[in-house]
């Protein structure tokens, strides 16, 4: 997938278009990471730096106090703090690893099947890419509901099943790297379907999935329902987290300790499917 | 399509072949009617009705869409706003991501995969936009705040999240910040695709300039890319709720902030106005649509030449 680019420049530019070009990298990229890093340092700031003022960039004296004092603050809510990150990590992994095997199954039809009505399935899940789970929150609030699934976990996760990105880029993915003599070949030898999708087309999808892992990871790890949880011993970090950052300066260490502990599990996420996410997403196009 | 090869014919598959892959897309299927049809289809039947979750609904035509648009001046605020933020931000980010991708692509790989890991970090970390709570805080601790006065240019602490002269600039910069992803990795992997064969011919048949490679041959090979970015786009800005709600707080002063989103689901699961809230919500999802085939139409347009 990654062609080769060409190895010479084809065009070269004034040195005021070099200077314009840096300039612009540069400030863009200290934009978005800057904020990030200080978040980071700050975390580790003692009480005594946090109120300085004017702020300083760098820590003199790191200390991990505003990570250990976390039990203390969140202890004061009604639930341990310990709760909040199993909902957190078992709502990603559920709603993620259901939406994976799911979206695969379908995207599997749509692209390889010879069935009736596929083609239009397959446009309403282009279509339905425009809208997710905020969007659709309030109309979804009412299904829960009348299933009687309001303050249950099945709130988090049933929703995430049917995301249309994933399913999406699974199907382009496989009408891209998945060619059709090696399906024949597999019938050939007796592949029934199921053995053809778990055998030949899952492995081929690695990058895919991969890349549908990062999206669909992120999206629950950071997902705060409207309205469809009030126990407290079902919230997850997210919401629990916006109760400290408002807590003014005094607590911006620990807000900003909670909010590096919220950061950590997807980039570690994206380090791992990085290159898989590239490959998918060169086959992402919408044909008209 | 690429299984043409397959053959047209439905014979192609055996019978029992076919019942296979239709039970193999049954779950999906299944959930996605649940979650993302009936959702959108049952706005659209109770946007008819006045419903408040307790008593039976009551037919009441299109009193709802009237409504809208002569009764509420909180939601022409907020459609105000919804809209503001939308053409702003949406194109704003659509743009960047493209200019970015294309900026980086000439890096090697791993210059290249640093870069992009710098600007999607925001967007993948996700929530992380409480960063900016204490550098725009209303009190004088607050960073901005406290640099403005320790320079003299302002005496009193503004409250930036609560005056309605600043609160929507400062959220769209913080949207924008966040704005980089999957658009953003779409056109990076999409750049890298682009056959140098293309950029050679290009260059054989009078293509001068990096401007005219990018007009001419860069983006018409990116044009279902792009769609796919602008789709993204749309479906994050419109979306945008807690952004504001978590910063701001709902109702924000004025209703200066608040988003379609953010009212819809106060009406609907604050005030069971199941009705009314239908209707709004059908209403988003026309705005959406509308956004996304008039972008596509845009998109069309690329590569074509002026003369």
């Amino acid at each position: 997938m990654r062609t080769k680019k060409p190895q010479y420049r084809r065009y070269t530019r004034s040195t005021m278009g070099n200077v314009a070009y840096f300039s612009i990298l540069f400030l863009a990229g200290a934009f978005t990471i800057l904020p990030l890093i200080y978040c980071i340092i700050t975390s580790f700031k003692p009480l005594d730096e946090l109120l300085i003022f004017p702020p300083q960039f760098f820590v003199k004296r790191p200390t991990l106090s505003n990570y250990l004092e976390l039990p203390n603050l969140l202890g004061k809510m009604q639930v341990p703090v310990l709760r909040y990150f199993f909902n957190s990590i078992f709502i990603a992994i559920a709603g993620t690893s259901l939406h994976i095997i799911a979206a695969s199954m379908a995207a599997f039809t749509f692209s390889k099947s010879r069935i009736k009505g596929r083609n239009i399935y397959f446009t309403i899940v282009q279509v339905m890419l425009l809208y997710n789970s905020v969007t659709l929150s309030v109309p979804q609030y009412l299904i829960f509901t009348k299933l009687h699934m309001i303050d249950t976990y099945w709130v988090y996760i049933l929703p995430a099943i049917p995301s249309a990105v994933g399913c999406f880029l699974m199907k382009q993915f496989m009408d891209a790297s998945v060619p059709d003599t090696l399906m024949e070949a597999a019938r050939i030898d007796g592949a029934g379907v199921v053995r053809m999708y778990a055998k030949i087309i899952m492995p081929i999808l690695k990058p895919a999935w991969m890349t549908i892992l990062l999206l669909s990871f992120q999206s629950m790890w950071t997902i705060i329902p409207n309205g469809t949880i009030f126990s407290e011993q079902l919230k997850a970090l997210p919401q629990v987290m916006s109760t400290i950052a408002t807590g003014g300066i005094a607590r911006s260490g620990s807000a900003m300790a909670v909010t590096v502990l919220l950061m950590i599990p997807p980039i570690v996420v994206f380090l791992f499917t990085q290159g898989n996410v590239m490959e998918t997403m060169s086959t992402s196009g919408i044909k008209e | 399509m690429s299984s043409k090869k397959l053959g047209k014919r439905s014979g192609v598959f055996s019978k029992s072949e076919n019942i296979a892959f239709h039970l193999i897309m049954l779950p999906f299927m299944l959930f996605f009617l649940l979650f993302n049809i009936l959702p959108v289809l049952s706005s659209i039947v109770l946007s008819f009705f006045d419903y408040d979750m307790v008593s039976s609904p009551i037919f009441t035509g299109l009193e709802n869409y009237a409504r809208m648009f002569t009764g509420d001046d909180t939601f022409m605020k907020v459609l105000g706003n919804t809209l503001r933020f939308s053409i702003i931000a949406g194109p704003g980010s659509f743009i960047l991501a493209f200019l970015l991708a294309w900026m980086i692509n000439e890096f090697s790989r791993t210059v290249r995969v640093i870069l992009t890991f710098i600007f999607y970090a925001p967007a993948l970390v996700g929530n992380a936009y409480f960063i900016w709570q204490i550098f725009f805080s209303g009190d004088s601790l607050g960073y901005l705040n406290n640099f403005l006065i320790s320079f003299g240019f302002i005496t009193e602490p503004i409250n930036w999240f609560q005056n309605t002269s600043y609160n929507m600039t400062i959220l769209l910069i913080i949207q924008l910040w966040m704005s980089m992803g999957v658009s953003f990795l779409a056109n990076i992997a999409g750049l890298q695709n682009v056959s140098s064969e293309m950029y050679e011919a290009g260059a054989i048949d009078g293509i001068r300039t990096r401007w005219h490679e990018l007009w001419y041959i860069t983006l018409p090979s990116m044009k279902t890319i792009l769609l796919f970015g602008a789709v993204m786009q749309i479906q994050s800005v419109f979306s945008v709720s807690s952004l504001m709600t978590t910063l701001v707080g709902y109702p924000s002063v004025n209703n200066s902030v608040d988003t379609l989103v953010s009212y819809i689901s106060d009406i609907g699961t604050a005030r069971y106005e199941m009705g009314y809230a239908s209707a709004l919500s059908v209403l988003l999802f026309l705005l959406v649509l509308a956004f996304r085939y008039g972008i596509g139409a845009l998109l069309n347009l690329i590569g074509k030449s002026d003369s």
